[in-house]
Protein backbone atom coordinates (compact mmCIF):
# COMPACT_ATOMS: atom_id res chain seq x y z
CA UNK A 1 0.00 0.00 0.00
CA UNK A 2 1.14 3.33 -0.66
CA UNK A 3 1.88 5.67 2.49
CA UNK A 4 0.35 9.13 2.54
CA UNK A 5 0.16 10.27 5.97
CA UNK A 6 3.53 8.10 6.71
CA UNK A 7 5.76 8.45 3.46
CA UNK A 8 7.88 11.31 5.03
CA UNK A 9 8.52 9.23 8.72
CA UNK A 10 11.64 7.29 7.69
CA UNK A 11 12.96 10.59 5.03
CA UNK A 12 15.49 12.25 7.41
CA UNK A 13 14.95 16.11 7.98
CA UNK A 14 11.80 15.60 6.24
CA UNK A 15 10.49 18.70 8.78
CA UNK A 16 12.62 21.08 6.62
CA UNK A 17 10.40 22.66 4.07
CA UNK A 18 13.20 22.18 1.16
CA UNK A 19 13.28 18.26 1.87
CA UNK A 20 9.06 18.82 1.94
CA UNK A 21 8.94 20.63 -1.30
CA UNK A 22 11.49 18.28 -3.23
CA UNK A 23 9.43 15.17 -1.99
CA UNK A 24 5.74 16.86 -3.41
CA UNK A 25 5.21 19.48 -0.61
CA UNK A 26 2.66 22.56 -1.03
CA UNK A 27 1.83 21.58 -4.80
CA UNK A 28 -1.50 20.50 -3.19
CA UNK A 29 -1.69 24.16 -2.20
CA UNK A 30 -1.02 25.63 -5.61
CA UNK A 31 -3.68 24.12 -6.83
CA UNK A 32 -6.04 24.38 -4.48
CA UNK A 33 -5.80 27.74 -5.06
CA UNK A 34 -6.90 27.72 -8.51
CA UNK A 35 -10.10 26.40 -7.44
CA UNK A 36 -12.68 27.94 -5.75
CA UNK A 37 -13.33 27.39 -2.21
CA UNK A 38 -16.17 25.30 -2.89
CA UNK A 39 -14.97 22.91 -4.86
CA UNK A 40 -12.16 22.43 -2.54
CA UNK A 41 -15.10 21.25 0.18
CA UNK A 42 -16.64 19.38 -2.48
CA UNK A 43 -14.03 17.46 -2.77
CA UNK A 44 -13.49 16.55 1.14
CA UNK A 45 -17.03 15.57 1.04
CA UNK A 46 -16.47 13.36 -1.80
CA UNK A 47 -13.47 11.76 0.23
CA UNK A 48 -15.59 10.17 3.04
CA UNK A 49 -13.32 11.73 5.02
CA UNK A 50 -14.20 11.69 9.32
CA UNK A 51 -13.05 12.84 11.48
CA UNK A 52 -10.24 11.25 12.96
CA UNK A 53 -10.24 12.84 16.71
CA UNK A 54 -12.69 10.28 17.53
CA UNK A 55 -16.56 11.08 16.58
CA UNK A 56 -15.61 10.43 13.20
CA UNK A 57 -18.30 13.03 11.96
CA UNK A 58 -17.56 13.75 8.01
CA UNK A 59 -15.10 16.70 7.66
CA UNK A 60 -17.13 17.96 4.67
CA UNK A 61 -20.22 18.29 5.88
CA UNK A 62 -18.91 19.91 9.57
CA UNK A 63 -17.16 22.66 7.02
CA UNK A 64 -20.23 23.25 4.74
CA UNK A 65 -21.84 23.79 8.44
CA UNK A 66 -20.58 27.43 8.60
CA UNK A 67 -23.17 30.28 7.87
CA UNK A 68 -23.30 31.28 4.29
CA UNK A 69 -23.22 34.86 4.80
CA UNK A 70 -19.93 35.84 6.27
CA UNK A 71 -20.39 38.48 8.66
CA UNK A 72 -18.01 37.53 11.36
CA UNK A 73 -14.69 36.06 11.09
CA UNK A 74 -14.12 32.68 10.62
CA UNK A 75 -11.30 30.62 12.86
CA UNK A 76 -10.17 27.21 12.31
CA UNK A 77 -8.89 25.06 14.85
CA UNK A 78 -6.63 22.12 15.30
CA UNK A 79 -7.12 19.93 17.74
CA UNK A 80 -3.54 18.47 18.48
CA UNK A 81 -4.75 17.97 22.33
CA UNK A 82 -3.76 14.16 21.45
CA UNK A 83 -5.06 12.67 25.23
CA UNK A 84 -7.23 9.87 24.59
CA UNK A 85 -5.22 7.12 26.35
CA UNK A 86 -3.70 4.78 24.02
CA UNK A 87 -3.38 7.44 21.42
CA UNK A 88 -0.22 8.79 20.02
CA UNK A 89 -0.62 9.39 16.34
CA UNK A 90 -0.63 13.08 16.07
CA UNK A 91 2.56 13.47 17.92
CA UNK A 92 4.42 12.01 15.48
CA UNK A 93 2.56 13.83 11.98
CA UNK A 94 3.86 16.44 14.08
CA UNK A 95 7.48 15.91 14.53
CA UNK A 96 8.14 14.03 11.37
CA UNK A 97 6.07 15.58 8.76
CA UNK A 98 4.84 19.56 10.40
CA UNK A 99 5.00 20.95 6.87
CA UNK A 100 1.60 18.50 5.99
CA UNK A 101 -0.39 19.56 8.85
CA UNK A 102 0.85 23.28 7.97
CA UNK A 103 -0.53 22.70 3.92
CA UNK A 104 -3.54 20.87 5.16
CA UNK A 105 -4.62 23.85 7.93
CA UNK A 106 -3.78 26.35 4.79
CA UNK A 107 -5.94 24.55 2.48
CA UNK A 108 -8.57 23.83 4.63
CA UNK A 109 -8.45 27.56 5.95
CA UNK A 110 -8.85 28.70 2.23
CA UNK A 111 -11.73 26.27 1.98
CA UNK A 112 -13.51 27.78 4.74
CA UNK A 113 -13.03 31.47 4.77
CA UNK A 114 -10.77 31.50 8.03
CA UNK A 115 -7.38 33.76 8.02
CA UNK A 116 -6.62 32.74 11.44
CA UNK A 117 -5.75 29.73 12.22
CA UNK A 118 -4.71 28.09 15.55
CA UNK A 119 -2.77 24.88 16.73
CA UNK A 120 -4.29 23.65 19.82
CA UNK A 121 -1.19 21.21 20.96
CA UNK A 122 -1.20 19.44 24.60
CA UNK A 123 1.32 21.17 27.05
CA UNK A 124 3.38 18.30 27.43
CA UNK A 125 4.22 18.02 23.29
CA UNK A 126 6.99 20.56 23.63
CA UNK A 127 9.03 18.80 21.11
CA UNK A 128 6.09 19.33 18.97
CA UNK A 129 5.59 22.49 19.57
CA UNK A 130 9.05 23.52 18.78
CA UNK A 131 9.02 21.29 15.67
CA UNK A 132 5.70 23.41 14.41
CA UNK A 133 7.07 26.77 15.24
CA UNK A 134 9.90 26.17 13.39
CA UNK A 135 7.77 24.79 10.49
CA UNK A 136 5.91 27.91 10.87
CA UNK A 137 8.24 30.62 10.55
CA UNK A 138 9.34 28.71 7.42
CA UNK A 139 6.25 28.78 5.72
CA UNK A 140 6.19 32.59 6.81
CA UNK A 141 9.50 33.22 4.78
CA UNK A 142 8.59 31.58 1.99
CA UNK A 143 5.35 32.86 1.67
CA UNK A 144 2.96 29.76 2.42
CA UNK A 145 1.53 31.77 5.22
CA UNK A 146 1.09 35.41 6.15
CA UNK A 147 -0.44 38.26 3.30
CA UNK A 148 -1.29 36.74 -0.06
CA UNK A 149 -0.51 33.25 0.04
CA UNK A 150 1.64 32.15 -2.90
CA UNK A 151 0.81 35.26 -4.51
CA UNK A 152 -3.12 34.67 -4.63
CA UNK A 153 -5.17 36.92 -2.44
CA UNK A 154 -5.68 34.44 0.38
CA UNK A 155 -4.15 36.21 3.37
CA UNK A 156 -3.82 33.31 6.43
CA UNK A 157 -1.68 33.45 10.26
CA UNK A 158 -1.23 30.28 12.01
CA UNK A 159 -0.86 30.60 15.94
CA UNK A 160 0.44 27.83 18.21
CA UNK A 161 -1.29 27.14 21.52
CA UNK A 162 0.09 25.26 24.13
CA UNK A 163 -2.35 23.41 26.66
CA UNK A 164 -1.84 22.59 30.18
CA UNK A 165 -2.49 19.65 31.12
CA UNK A 166 -6.79 18.82 30.70
CA UNK A 167 -8.11 16.19 28.60
CA UNK A 168 -11.26 17.78 29.07
CA UNK A 169 -9.81 20.36 25.95
CA UNK A 170 -9.94 17.88 23.50
CA UNK A 171 -13.40 18.06 23.16
CA UNK A 172 -14.00 20.90 20.93
CA UNK A 173 -15.76 23.49 22.82
CA UNK A 174 -14.08 23.14 26.17
CA UNK A 175 -10.88 23.31 23.48
CA UNK A 176 -12.61 26.60 22.49
CA UNK A 177 -13.27 27.71 25.88
CA UNK A 178 -9.49 27.08 26.91
CA UNK A 179 -8.17 29.07 23.72
CA UNK A 180 -10.30 32.29 25.11
CA UNK A 181 -8.47 31.54 28.23
CA UNK A 182 -10.46 29.81 29.94
CA UNK A 183 -11.18 27.02 32.09
CA UNK A 184 -11.88 23.86 30.06
CA UNK A 185 -15.70 23.39 30.69
CA UNK A 186 -17.60 21.99 27.56
CA UNK A 187 -20.56 24.33 26.15
CA UNK A 188 -24.08 22.68 25.34
CA UNK A 189 -24.21 21.98 21.95
CA UNK A 190 -26.09 23.91 20.11
CA UNK A 191 -25.35 26.45 19.15
CA UNK A 192 -22.24 24.08 17.18
CA UNK A 193 -19.20 25.67 16.69
CA UNK A 194 -19.45 26.30 12.94
CA UNK A 195 -22.61 28.76 14.09
CA UNK A 196 -20.47 30.08 17.38
CA UNK A 197 -17.50 29.20 18.41
CA UNK A 198 -14.37 30.79 19.30
CA UNK A 199 -15.35 34.41 20.23
CA UNK A 200 -19.03 33.29 19.63
CA UNK A 201 -17.68 33.38 15.82
CA UNK A 202 -18.05 30.57 13.11
CA UNK A 203 -15.42 28.10 13.90
CA UNK A 204 -14.25 24.89 12.41
CA UNK A 205 -12.23 22.17 15.06
CA UNK A 206 -10.45 19.32 13.32
CA UNK A 207 -8.06 16.68 14.48
CA UNK A 208 -4.70 16.85 12.80
CA UNK A 209 -4.92 13.73 11.11
CA UNK A 210 -7.99 14.31 9.62
CA UNK A 211 -6.79 18.01 8.50
CA UNK A 212 -3.04 16.55 7.23
CA UNK A 213 -5.29 14.46 5.08
CA UNK A 214 -6.54 17.07 2.68
CA UNK A 215 -3.54 17.79 0.75
CA UNK A 216 -3.81 14.49 -0.61
CA UNK A 217 -7.77 14.96 -1.20
CA UNK A 218 -6.79 17.96 -3.01
CA UNK A 219 -4.12 16.31 -5.21
CA UNK A 220 -5.58 13.49 -6.60
CA UNK A 221 -9.61 13.69 -5.59
CA UNK A 222 -12.20 12.95 -3.25
CA UNK A 223 -13.10 9.62 -5.46
CA UNK A 224 -9.53 8.66 -5.47
CA UNK A 225 -9.80 8.79 -1.35
CA UNK A 226 -12.66 6.87 -0.41
CA UNK A 227 -11.67 4.28 -2.73
CA UNK A 228 -8.99 3.61 -0.28
CA UNK A 229 -11.27 2.89 2.39
CA UNK A 230 -14.22 1.04 2.93
CA UNK A 231 -17.83 2.41 2.30
CA UNK A 232 -18.20 5.59 4.01
CA UNK A 233 -15.09 5.32 5.69
CA UNK A 234 -12.25 6.98 2.79
CA UNK A 235 -8.74 7.50 3.26
CA UNK A 236 -6.18 5.47 5.07
CA UNK A 237 -6.12 5.63 8.79
CA UNK A 238 -2.85 6.01 11.54
CA UNK A 239 -3.78 3.04 13.72
CA UNK A 240 -1.72 3.74 17.11
CA UNK A 241 -1.01 0.38 18.56
CA UNK A 242 0.01 -0.05 22.11
CA UNK A 243 0.02 -2.80 25.70
CA UNK A 244 1.01 -6.41 24.95
CA UNK A 245 2.60 -6.51 21.30
CA UNK A 246 5.91 -7.44 19.99
CA UNK A 247 6.02 -4.04 18.20
CA UNK A 248 4.15 -1.57 19.82
CA UNK A 249 3.93 1.54 17.34
CA UNK A 250 1.57 3.82 14.55
CA UNK A 251 1.01 1.73 11.57
CA UNK A 252 -0.76 3.58 8.56
CA UNK A 253 -3.03 0.99 6.43
CA UNK A 254 -6.25 1.14 4.63
CA UNK A 255 -9.32 2.45 6.46
CA UNK A 256 -11.13 -0.75 7.43
CA UNK A 257 -8.18 -2.91 8.23
CA UNK A 258 -9.08 -6.30 10.41
CA UNK A 259 -8.32 -5.72 13.67
CA UNK A 260 -7.11 -9.20 13.74
CA UNK A 261 -4.45 -7.85 11.05
CA UNK A 262 -2.95 -5.31 12.74
CA UNK A 263 -2.67 -7.26 16.46
CA UNK A 264 -0.98 -10.09 14.62
CA UNK A 265 0.91 -9.16 11.85
CA UNK A 266 1.78 -5.44 11.70
CA UNK A 267 2.17 -5.07 15.46
CA UNK A 268 3.24 -9.19 16.03
CA UNK A 269 1.45 -10.71 18.01
CA UNK A 270 1.54 -10.67 22.20
CA UNK A 271 4.32 -10.82 23.80
CA UNK A 272 5.98 -13.75 24.84
CA UNK A 273 3.37 -15.29 22.90
CA UNK A 274 0.84 -14.92 25.24
CA UNK A 275 -2.62 -15.70 25.01
CA UNK A 276 -5.19 -12.57 24.17
CA UNK A 277 -7.11 -11.38 26.51
CA UNK A 278 -8.75 -8.19 25.20
CA UNK A 279 -8.39 -5.45 22.90
CA UNK A 280 -9.66 -1.68 23.48
CA UNK A 281 -9.90 -0.97 19.56
CA UNK A 282 -10.08 2.78 19.59
CA UNK A 283 -8.63 4.78 22.81
CA UNK A 284 -9.69 4.33 26.22
CA UNK A 285 -13.49 5.44 26.17
CA UNK A 286 -13.89 2.58 23.50
CA UNK A 287 -15.90 -0.39 24.49
CA UNK A 288 -13.51 -3.78 25.15
CA UNK A 289 -13.42 -6.29 22.76
CA UNK A 290 -12.66 -10.28 23.49
CA UNK A 291 -10.80 -12.52 21.43
CA UNK A 292 -13.61 -14.12 18.77
CA UNK A 293 -14.36 -10.48 17.78
CA UNK A 294 -10.92 -9.29 16.44
CA UNK A 295 -11.68 -10.23 12.43
CA UNK A 296 -13.79 -6.87 12.66
CA UNK A 297 -12.98 -4.50 10.20
CA UNK A 298 -11.69 -1.18 11.92
CA UNK A 299 -14.01 1.84 10.50
CA UNK A 300 -16.19 3.53 12.08
CA UNK A 301 -19.34 1.79 11.09
CA UNK A 302 -18.07 -1.95 10.97
CA UNK A 303 -17.02 -1.38 14.75
CA UNK A 304 -20.56 0.47 16.17
CA UNK A 305 -21.83 -2.50 14.39
CA UNK A 306 -20.64 -4.96 16.97
CA UNK A 307 -21.30 -1.85 19.86
CA UNK A 308 -17.81 -0.49 20.37
CA UNK A 309 -16.02 2.45 18.22
CA UNK A 310 -13.18 3.19 16.15
CA UNK A 311 -12.36 6.78 18.37
CA UNK A 312 -9.38 7.35 17.70
CA UNK A 313 -8.02 4.38 16.27
CA UNK A 314 -5.39 3.78 19.46
CA UNK A 315 -5.77 -0.10 19.85
CA UNK A 316 -4.49 -1.32 23.14
CA UNK A 317 -3.97 -4.95 23.40
CA UNK A 318 -4.40 -6.80 26.32
CA UNK A 319 -2.82 -10.30 27.29
CA UNK A 320 -3.96 -12.97 29.59
CA UNK A 321 -1.63 -11.55 31.85
CA UNK A 322 -3.62 -8.93 32.88
CA UNK A 323 -6.18 -8.08 35.63
CA UNK A 324 -9.32 -6.46 33.91
CA UNK A 325 -10.73 -5.33 37.35
CA UNK A 326 -7.54 -3.62 37.77
CA UNK A 327 -7.23 -2.32 33.99
CA UNK A 328 -10.58 -1.24 34.39
CA UNK A 329 -9.34 0.86 38.01
CA UNK A 330 -6.74 2.20 36.24
CA UNK A 331 -9.38 4.13 33.46
CA UNK A 332 -11.85 4.76 35.89
CA UNK A 333 -9.24 6.60 37.97
CA UNK A 334 -8.34 8.83 34.76
CA UNK A 335 -12.26 9.75 33.91
CA UNK A 336 -12.64 10.45 37.50
CA UNK A 337 -9.66 12.89 37.34
CA UNK A 338 -10.71 14.40 34.29
CA UNK A 339 -14.13 15.21 34.95
CA UNK A 340 -14.26 18.90 34.86
CA UNK A 341 -16.96 19.26 38.04
CA UNK A 342 -19.34 20.77 35.27
CA UNK A 343 -22.25 18.43 35.56
CA UNK A 344 -23.43 16.40 38.96
CA UNK A 345 -23.65 12.60 37.12
CA UNK A 346 -20.12 12.84 35.64
CA UNK A 347 -18.41 14.69 38.30
CA UNK A 348 -19.97 12.29 41.10
CA UNK A 349 -20.24 9.19 39.23
CA UNK A 350 -17.07 9.28 38.02
CA UNK A 351 -15.29 9.31 41.47
CA UNK A 352 -17.88 6.68 43.10
CA UNK A 353 -17.23 4.28 40.06
CA UNK A 354 -13.31 4.59 41.04
CA UNK A 355 -13.90 4.16 44.76
CA UNK A 356 -16.10 0.99 44.27
CA UNK A 357 -14.04 -0.40 41.59
CA UNK A 358 -10.77 -0.02 43.42
CA UNK A 359 -12.50 -1.69 46.91
CA UNK A 360 -13.58 -4.54 44.70
CA UNK A 361 -10.05 -4.66 43.31
CA UNK A 362 -8.28 -4.77 46.70
CA UNK A 363 -10.58 -7.69 47.46
CA UNK A 364 -13.48 -5.50 50.21
CA UNK A 365 -15.89 -5.88 47.48
CA UNK A 366 -19.69 -6.35 48.28
CA UNK A 367 -22.06 -8.61 46.61
CA UNK A 368 -24.06 -5.65 45.09
CA UNK A 369 -21.18 -3.99 43.92
CA UNK A 370 -21.20 -5.18 39.87
CA UNK A 371 -24.75 -3.69 39.54
CA UNK A 372 -24.51 -0.81 42.26
CA UNK A 373 -21.91 0.36 39.34
CA UNK A 374 -24.02 -0.79 36.91
CA UNK A 375 -26.78 1.79 37.98
CA UNK A 376 -24.26 4.45 38.65
CA UNK A 377 -23.43 4.04 34.79
CA UNK A 378 -27.16 4.62 33.85
CA UNK A 379 -27.52 7.63 35.68
CA UNK A 380 -24.52 9.03 34.04
CA UNK A 381 -24.78 7.85 29.83
CA UNK A 382 -26.72 10.74 28.22
CA UNK A 383 -27.07 13.19 31.24
CA UNK A 384 -24.03 15.52 30.72
CA UNK A 385 -23.33 18.37 28.65
CA UNK A 386 -20.51 16.59 26.67
CA UNK A 387 -19.35 13.24 26.03
CA UNK A 388 -16.78 12.75 29.15
CA UNK A 389 -19.92 11.13 30.98
CA UNK A 390 -20.05 8.54 28.23
CA UNK A 391 -16.74 7.81 27.81
CA UNK A 392 -16.06 7.18 31.52
CA UNK A 393 -19.07 4.67 31.06
CA UNK A 394 -18.76 2.62 28.34
CA UNK A 395 -15.59 0.70 29.40
CA UNK A 396 -17.33 0.09 32.95
CA UNK A 397 -20.13 -1.41 31.51
CA UNK A 398 -18.17 -3.29 28.50
CA UNK A 399 -15.91 -4.66 30.82
CA UNK A 400 -18.44 -6.18 33.33
CA UNK A 401 -20.50 -7.47 30.39
CA UNK A 402 -17.49 -8.93 28.69
CA UNK A 403 -15.44 -10.10 31.73
CA UNK A 404 -18.32 -9.95 34.68
CA UNK A 405 -16.75 -13.32 36.18
CA UNK A 406 -13.76 -11.65 37.11
CA UNK A 407 -15.27 -8.84 39.19
CA UNK A 408 -17.27 -11.86 40.72
CA UNK A 409 -14.23 -13.87 41.39
CA UNK A 410 -12.66 -10.81 43.08
CA UNK A 411 -15.75 -10.30 45.61
CA UNK A 412 -16.46 -13.96 46.44
CA UNK A 413 -12.15 -14.38 47.05
CA UNK A 414 -11.93 -11.28 48.29
CA UNK A 415 -8.85 -10.42 45.97
CA UNK A 416 -7.29 -10.95 42.63
CA UNK A 417 -6.94 -14.22 40.74
CA UNK A 418 -5.48 -13.44 38.41
CA UNK A 419 -1.94 -14.49 37.46
CA UNK A 420 -0.92 -10.20 37.46
CA UNK A 421 1.85 -9.41 38.73
CA UNK A 422 2.36 -6.16 40.36
CA UNK A 423 5.50 -5.13 38.25
CA UNK A 424 3.19 -5.80 35.10
CA UNK A 425 3.87 -8.60 32.28
CA UNK A 426 7.42 -7.34 31.22
CA UNK A 427 9.85 -7.64 33.88
CA UNK A 428 10.56 -4.18 34.03
CA UNK B 1 7.53 42.68 47.19
CA UNK B 2 5.72 43.30 43.87
CA UNK B 3 7.03 41.08 40.92
CA UNK B 4 7.19 41.48 37.41
CA UNK B 5 8.50 40.19 34.47
CA UNK B 6 12.16 40.87 32.85
CA UNK B 7 12.33 43.51 30.03
CA UNK B 8 13.16 40.82 27.74
CA UNK B 9 10.36 37.85 29.12
CA UNK B 10 7.97 41.04 28.91
CA UNK B 11 8.61 41.80 25.30
CA UNK B 12 7.83 37.91 24.84
CA UNK B 13 5.14 37.97 26.73
CA UNK B 14 3.60 40.71 24.68
CA UNK B 15 4.83 39.32 21.45
CA UNK B 16 2.59 36.22 22.64
CA UNK B 17 -0.44 38.67 23.35
CA UNK B 18 -0.14 40.23 20.04
CA UNK B 19 -1.01 36.72 18.41
CA UNK B 20 -4.75 36.35 19.95
CA UNK B 21 -7.57 38.86 18.57
CA UNK B 22 -8.21 39.06 22.33
CA UNK B 23 -6.01 39.42 24.86
CA UNK B 24 -7.30 36.82 27.33
CA UNK B 25 -6.75 34.22 24.98
CA UNK B 26 -3.33 34.58 26.10
CA UNK B 27 -3.66 33.53 29.74
CA UNK B 28 -2.19 30.08 29.50
CA UNK B 29 0.87 30.37 27.55
CA UNK B 30 1.74 33.86 29.53
CA UNK B 31 1.31 31.53 32.91
CA UNK B 32 3.44 28.60 31.08
CA UNK B 33 6.33 31.63 30.57
CA UNK B 34 5.39 33.00 34.32
CA UNK B 35 6.04 29.28 35.60
CA UNK B 36 8.70 28.83 33.83
CA UNK B 37 10.38 32.27 35.26
CA UNK B 38 9.29 31.98 38.78
CA UNK B 39 9.11 28.35 38.99
CA UNK B 40 5.44 28.46 40.21
CA UNK B 41 2.64 30.25 40.29
CA UNK B 42 2.07 32.19 43.72
CA UNK B 43 -0.71 34.58 45.04
CA UNK B 44 1.78 37.27 43.90
CA UNK B 45 2.32 35.42 39.97
CA UNK B 46 -1.72 35.21 39.63
CA UNK B 47 -2.17 38.59 40.74
CA UNK B 48 0.77 40.27 38.22
CA UNK B 49 -1.16 38.60 35.25
CA UNK B 50 -4.64 39.02 36.19
CA UNK B 51 -3.04 42.98 35.88
CA UNK B 52 -1.02 42.82 33.09
CA UNK B 53 -3.98 40.83 31.00
CA UNK B 54 -6.54 43.42 32.99
CA UNK B 55 -8.69 40.45 34.01
CA UNK B 56 -10.18 39.60 37.48
CA UNK B 57 -7.69 37.41 39.82
CA UNK B 58 -9.90 35.04 40.52
CA UNK B 59 -10.17 34.53 36.76
CA UNK B 60 -6.69 33.62 36.85
CA UNK B 61 -7.00 31.51 40.07
CA UNK B 62 -9.53 29.41 38.19
CA UNK B 63 -7.55 28.40 35.72
CA UNK B 64 -4.49 27.71 37.69
CA UNK B 65 -6.45 25.87 39.66
CA UNK B 66 -7.97 23.78 36.64
CA UNK B 67 -5.37 22.53 34.81
CA UNK B 68 -2.98 20.23 36.27
CA UNK B 69 0.69 21.20 34.86
CA UNK B 70 0.63 24.75 36.71
CA UNK B 71 1.55 24.83 40.39
CA UNK B 72 0.63 26.22 43.46
CA UNK B 73 3.67 25.64 44.87
CA UNK B 74 7.62 24.91 44.01
CA UNK B 75 9.22 21.89 43.53
CA UNK B 76 12.32 20.30 43.36
CA UNK B 77 15.24 20.88 40.83
CA UNK B 78 13.75 17.92 39.28
CA UNK B 79 10.05 16.54 38.57
CA UNK B 80 9.68 13.09 37.77
CA UNK B 81 6.14 12.48 36.50
CA UNK B 82 5.50 8.90 36.03
CA UNK B 83 2.12 7.80 33.46
CA UNK B 84 0.12 5.61 35.23
CA UNK B 85 -2.58 5.12 32.52
CA UNK B 86 -3.12 1.81 30.61
CA UNK B 87 -0.58 1.15 28.19
CA UNK B 88 2.04 1.92 30.83
CA UNK B 89 0.79 0.57 33.64
CA UNK B 90 0.08 -2.72 31.51
CA UNK B 91 3.60 -2.58 30.83
CA UNK B 92 4.59 -2.13 34.34
CA UNK B 93 4.37 1.47 35.28
CA UNK B 94 3.38 0.64 39.32
CA UNK B 95 6.33 -1.21 39.48
CA UNK B 96 8.83 2.04 38.84
CA UNK B 97 6.23 3.65 40.97
CA UNK B 98 7.06 1.61 43.72
CA UNK B 99 11.00 1.80 42.83
CA UNK B 100 11.13 5.67 42.93
CA UNK B 101 8.99 5.91 46.01
CA UNK B 102 11.56 3.57 47.92
CA UNK B 103 14.89 4.95 46.04
CA UNK B 104 13.65 8.44 46.88
CA UNK B 105 12.22 8.15 50.52
CA UNK B 106 8.97 10.00 49.55
CA UNK B 107 5.58 9.26 48.61
CA UNK B 108 3.69 10.75 45.51
CA UNK B 109 3.20 14.52 45.56
CA UNK B 110 6.22 15.04 48.11
CA UNK B 111 9.51 16.36 47.38
CA UNK B 112 12.92 14.96 48.88
CA UNK B 113 14.24 16.79 51.97
CA UNK B 114 17.62 18.03 49.52
CA UNK B 115 14.94 19.66 47.26
CA UNK B 116 16.40 17.54 44.37
CA UNK B 117 13.18 15.15 43.65
CA UNK B 118 9.23 15.79 43.45
CA UNK B 119 7.75 12.38 42.52
CA UNK B 120 4.16 12.75 40.54
CA UNK B 121 1.92 10.52 39.09
CA UNK B 122 0.37 11.43 35.72
CA UNK B 123 -2.28 10.31 33.43
CA UNK B 124 -1.55 9.58 29.51
CA UNK B 125 1.27 11.41 28.17
CA UNK B 126 0.47 10.34 24.92
CA UNK B 127 3.49 8.28 24.26
CA UNK B 128 1.79 4.98 24.86
CA UNK B 129 4.05 2.80 21.90
CA UNK B 130 7.38 3.74 24.49
CA UNK B 131 5.64 2.52 27.29
CA UNK B 132 6.23 2.77 30.25
CA UNK B 133 7.38 6.71 30.00
CA UNK B 134 8.31 8.85 32.55
CA UNK B 135 8.84 12.77 32.45
CA UNK B 136 11.24 15.06 33.90
CA UNK B 137 10.98 18.30 33.79
CA UNK B 138 10.33 18.97 30.30
CA UNK B 139 11.79 15.98 28.90
CA UNK B 140 10.02 12.26 28.07
CA UNK B 141 12.35 8.95 28.89
CA UNK B 142 10.70 6.11 27.04
CA UNK B 143 10.42 2.83 27.17
CA UNK B 144 11.47 3.14 30.35
CA UNK B 145 12.49 0.14 33.15
CA UNK B 146 14.52 -0.08 36.70
CA UNK B 147 17.94 -0.69 35.44
CA UNK B 148 17.61 2.42 32.97
CA UNK B 149 15.77 4.37 35.72
CA UNK B 150 18.60 3.60 38.35
CA UNK B 151 21.02 4.85 35.97
CA UNK B 152 18.79 7.81 35.25
CA UNK B 153 18.63 8.98 38.88
CA UNK B 154 22.51 8.36 39.32
CA UNK B 155 22.90 10.76 36.94
CA UNK B 156 20.66 13.28 38.06
CA UNK B 157 22.13 13.08 41.22
CA UNK B 158 25.83 13.77 40.01
CA UNK B 159 23.88 16.97 38.54
CA UNK B 160 23.58 15.50 35.30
Amino acid sequence: MELLLTKRFSIPDAFRIEVYRETGGYRSLQKALQMRPEEVIEEVKKANLRGRGGAGFPAGVKWSFLPKEKKMPVYLCVNADEGEPGTFKDRYIMLKDPHLLIEGIVISSYAIGASKAFIYVRGEFLDCIDTLERAVKEAHREGIIGEKVMGSSFSLDIAIHRGAGAYICGEETALIESLEGKKGRPRLKPPFPAQKGLYQCPTIVNNVETIACVPYIVERGGEWFANLGTEKNGGTKLYAVSGHVKRPGVYELPMGTALREIIYEHAGGIIDDLRLKAVIPGGSSSPVLTPDEIDVKMDFDSLARIGSMLGSGAVIVISEKACMVKTLYVLARFYAHESCGQCTPCRNGTSWMEKIIKRVEDGKGRKEDIDLLLDICDNIKGKTVCPLGDAAVMPVESFIKKFREEFEAHIAFKGCTVSYEREGVLNV
Amino acid sequence: MKISFRNDVLKEAQRIISLYPRKESSLLPLLHIAQREFGYISDEVEAYIAELLQIPPIHVREVVSFYTMFRKRPLGKYHIQVCRNISCSLLGSDGLIDYLKKQLGIDEGETTSDGLFTLSTVECLGSCGTAPVIQINDVYYENMSREKLERLLEELRRGG
